[in-house]
């Protein structure tokens, strides 16, 4: 019914690279933990801002965070 | 479960319970007869402030017991719960839409008022469902 975003991200992976809870990562961004975790599962698009606020938090760049895949 | 969605959790059953409610009234009240005949303006506005009443004393018991567990985040809110609530906004708009369009076809046709007020009635109570049943979706399922 809701159509899969092609998006992949990485966050899960970093955020246990950096032993980064997901309430303290959504407090740091600035949205609810639910948010955080819809957009981990890619049932949520993070807009372009939130994106760079999300990448920020891990100090790399967007593309190091958000996959899209090629043709 | 956050704010907004439980918000939507109590107007989506405030609506499933007052809508058939207000139908089984209806239909006593006019107990076999025709159903023109019924005053139903009382009932109607009885069965809009007691959805508004239940919606908000629904919402205020949930928020209580979700702020037990949660204080800091059982009043938040973030961009995805606005982005939800545009796009829960946008189905409710295309019933209501369409209740409109069958409110001008009842007055072209002549219809008895009890059939217009009617039709906008469930317009509203129906929107207001398929709009909550929406963002439960989106919350559920993701919104891509």
């Amino acid at each position: 019914m809701v159509k899969p975003t092609l998006v992949t991200n990485s966050i899960r992976s970093r955020r246990d690279e950096a032993g980064i809870t997901q309430a303290d990562l959504a407090g740091r961004i600035g949205v609810t933990r639910q948010t955080l975790i819809a957009i981990e599962q890619g049932r949520y698009s993070p807009t372009l801002e939130l994106a760079f606020q999300i990448a920020r938090a891990f100090e790399v760049g967007i593309d190091d965070l958000f996959q899209y895949p090629e043709d | 479960m956050v704010y907004t969605e439980r918000n939507t959790w109590s107007t989506l059953i405030a609506t499933a319970v007052i809508i058939p409610g207000y139908i089984i009234v209806v239909l006593q009240q006019a107990a076999g007869g025709p159903l023109t005949s019924v005053d139903w303006f009382p009932i109607m506005l009885w069965a809009i402030g007691i959805s508004i009443a239940a919606t908000i004393i629904l919402s205020i018991l949930w928020g209580i017991f979700a702020g037990l567990r949660d204080p800091k985040g059982a009043t938040a809110t973030d961009i995805r719960d606005r982005d939800i609530d545009r796009m829960g906004a946008r189905v409710e708009h295309a019933f209501l839409v369409i209740a409109g369009l069958g409110v001008i076809a009842l007055c072209a046709v002549g219809a008895d008022v009890f059939w217009i007020a009617n039709a906008m009635f469930l317009g509203f109570a129906i929107s207001s469902f398929v709009g909550s049943i929406a963002r439960i979706i989106a919350y559920r399922r993701g919104l891509v």
